[in-house]
């Protein structure tokens, strides 16, 4: 703590990463990358593929380590904490290619995104005195009501999540990062593989949820309308460095950032 | 044959339908009051009393082993080192062996005038519980940051550790001119389990031994049961389904892992306790690496994940190991004309069921539900497949 109190900027910093890099052997995935998430704003990260976007997810969430540089969550350091030691403290995410438990249900798998949140421990599951089964029971009636919240039929709340259809299994996978409740959410191609209709619907759904549910919203996103049309900063990633950053008209007109897509103009 | 399943499955819902919710609590009284009356049936001390308290107590085991494999996917070769621990446990706490011990503790009258440490045999069982659960969380500390395959290699090598320190305890001194083991020789005359008021268990009598080892069941079933359908039960499940995504979303995959090995291993340690009075003697020679595997035989045949599986395959391999085959059809190739006993091809029976069983029912006996809904809905979409391949085919010609 400094002597003099700074007054904090109307949008701090919720989420900071400070000059990571990642190294895999002799590879450099994510060079010396600072990124600031601004409180209650929606951020995009975009890149070409092998850029190192995923690398910097999980970089920021803890499954991979970084090999320079400090993250920050608020005011706290969380650079080498393990990933479930950072999402209990408020970060959640989804994944790049759906990674759902396919042999549990769909409420089941928004009760284990609320792990984090329970006190349960070894005695207390066996015994099961009367505060770990209102635990137990509150976990389950939260599960449903967020599934119901992004858009889940009632129908298939108890299917296992293999089951599913893909749409649905997107969805269930944000309840289920949700059901962490999360300052910070992480949300790694989220409208992969959707319709325009759908990525117009899911853009709307990261409005409201930010509004509701007074979050943060990082997105890995390649769909260039849902970037454009829901992020307030755009930061571009090329060859694990980070080549441009600032509102989206301003990107779009950067010229690195052309470059690093359509190539070198001869 | 689909056909067939298709109708069980239809009167199998029926039957649910019609029981009012809270049938399986009159269930499960009925088949505890079956549980204890059984024994009346039979002769007190009669080879299928002693084959029904062993097949007990290998139920026991499988319950403990189906934790760490069943619930939280984790390969573990080494279970025989707390049957071991277990059993040990019993030597050390239970008869005369640390001959310069002078402690009782609520022992019977002729016990408590005898050299050496003897504690109750509730006690004991507490003491192998916690000296299973602490050796299994030393071992497992180092070794279940590991994935997959290098946890049965280091668990394989954890259990033939044991077994050798086992034999070779009776070398290492402990002060005093005592030992760690009896090696070979084997910690004999133990205490047999003492109550004020019931006194102690013979051999002639074998009732006792059942019921202690059903109270035990009992108590391993329902914790079992407790931890499968609890926030603990859940994260096993997802880390075994997936354990980036389980850490991604709060799981502390180390600790958590760590619970299940230490749970399963007390389990081991509560039946190895109880093997070691009823078998009167502690011999390093019981605790072969062949056990490991003859126990997560069980719980494959039962249905991996599964408790009432790994129940039935405990039971189902314990009375076939000690009644079936010794008892039964021991003589059966010597009918043939054949020179051999069956009790000297047992492993290949039990290689031949569990091959059988693989091929005709790989889910296991009583399948967990989860694998259940898998199996057939992947059955399902195999035999959608098929239809469409074949009306393509049809179109075709």
């Amino acid at each position: 703590m400094s002597a003099v109190e700074v007054p904090a900027p109307p949008a701090a910093a919720v989420l900071r990463a400070e000059h990571v890099t990642k190294e895999f052997g002799g590879l450099v995935a994510v060079e010396d990358v600072s990124l600031d998430v601004p409180q209650y704003s929606i951020v995009s990260l975009i890149g070409p593929n092998g850029a190192g976007k995923t690398t910097l997810f999980n970089v920021l969430t803890g499954l991979n380590r970084p090999t320079k540089g400090t993250i920050l969550l608020g005011e706290r350091d969380i650079t080498r904490k393990r990933a479930d030691v950072i999402t209990a403290s408020g970060v959640a995410r989804t994944f790049q290619n759906i990674r759902l438990f396919g042999a549990m249900t769909a409420v089941e798998n928004v009760m284990i995104g609320r792990n984090a949140r329970m006190r349960a421990g070894l005695f207390g599951s066996i015994i099961r005195p009367p505060w770990v089964r209102r635990e137990e029971q509150e976990t389950r009636t939260r599960a449903r009501e967020l599934l119901a919240y992004v858009g889940l039929r009632e129908a298939v709340f108890d299917r296992l999540a293999a089951h599913l259809s893909y749409g649905d299994q997107r969805r269930v996978e944000i309840a289920r990062a949700l059901a962490s409740e999360p300052k910070v959410l992480l949300l790694d191609e989220p409208t992969a593989g959707m319709n325009p209709q759908e990525s117009r619907a899911l853009t709307e759904f990261m409005r409201k949820v930010r509004d509701e549910l007074k979050l943060t919203i990082l997105l890995i996103e390649h769909d260039m309308k849902v970037v454009m049309g829901v992020s307030e900063r755009v930061t571009v990633l090329d060859y694990g460095r980070k080549i441009a950053e600032g509102a989206p008209a301003e990107v779009r007109a950067h010229p690195r950032v052309i470059e690093a897509y359509l190539g070198k103009q001869e | 044959m689909n056909e067939l399943r298709a109708q069980l499955r239809e009167w199998r819902d029926a039957v649910h339908k019609r029981l009012p919710p809270w049938w399986s609590r009159p269930l499960a009284g009925l088949f505890i009051v079956i549980g204890i009356v059984l024994p009346f049936l039979f002769p007190p001390a009669s080879g299928f009393m002693n084959a029904t308290i062993i097949a007990v107590a290998y139920a026991v085991m499988s319950l403990g082993l189906n934790v760490v494999v069943g619930f939280a996917g984790l390969l573990d070769l080494g279970y025989v080192a707390f049957y071991a621990l277990g059993a040990y446990s019993l030597g050390w706490f239970g008869s005369g062996f640390f001959f310069n011990e002078h402690v009782h503790v609520l022992v019977s009258p002729v016990a408590s005038t005898l050299p050496g440490i003897h504690l109750n045999f509730i006690l004991i069982l507490i003491a192998a519980a916690i000296i299973c659960a602490v050796a299994g969380t030393l071992i497992g500390l180092p070794t279940l940051r590991l994935r997959g395959d290098y946890i049965a290699i280091v668990t394989l090598a954890f259990g033939e550790v044991i077994g050798v320190l086992a034999v070779n305890g009776q070398s290492v001194p402990v002060g005093g001119g005592m030992t760690l083991t009896a090696g070979n020789l084997g910690i004999s005359a133990v205490d047999a389990p003492y109550f004020p008021g019931v006194g102690v268990f013979g051999l002639l009598d074998l009732r006792p031994w059942y019921w202690l080892i059903f109270a035990i069941l009992l108590v391993v079933l329902f914790v079992n049961l407790r931890l499968r359908d609890s926030r603990l039960g859940r994260a096993w499940v997802a880390l075994r389904e997936d354990e980036v995504a389980a850490v991604s979303m709060g799981i502390p995959a180390v600790k958590t892992k760590l619970l299940a090995y230490s749970i399963g291993a007390a389990f081991g340690g509560m039946a190895g306790a109880f093997l070691g009075t009823y078998y009167t003697e502690v011999n390093a020679g019981q605790f072969q690496f062949g056990f490991s595997i003859f126990i997560l035989a069980m719980v494959i045949i039962g249905g991996l994940g599964s408790i009432w599986g790994a129940l039935v395959g405990g039971l189902a391999l314990g009375y076939i190991n000690h009644y079936l085959i010794p008892d039964v059809l021991n003589d059966l190739p010597a009918k043939f004309g054949l020179h051999f006993q069956l009790t000297q091809v047992e492993f290949g029976i039990f290689g031949f069921l569990l091959v059988i069983m693989m091929v005709l029912r790989p889910q296991g006996l009583i399948p967990e539900r989860r694998r259940r809904l898998e199996l057939t809905a992947e059955i399902a979409a195999e035999d959608a497949q098929l239809v469409e391949g074949r009306g393509t085919v049809g179109g075709a010609t």
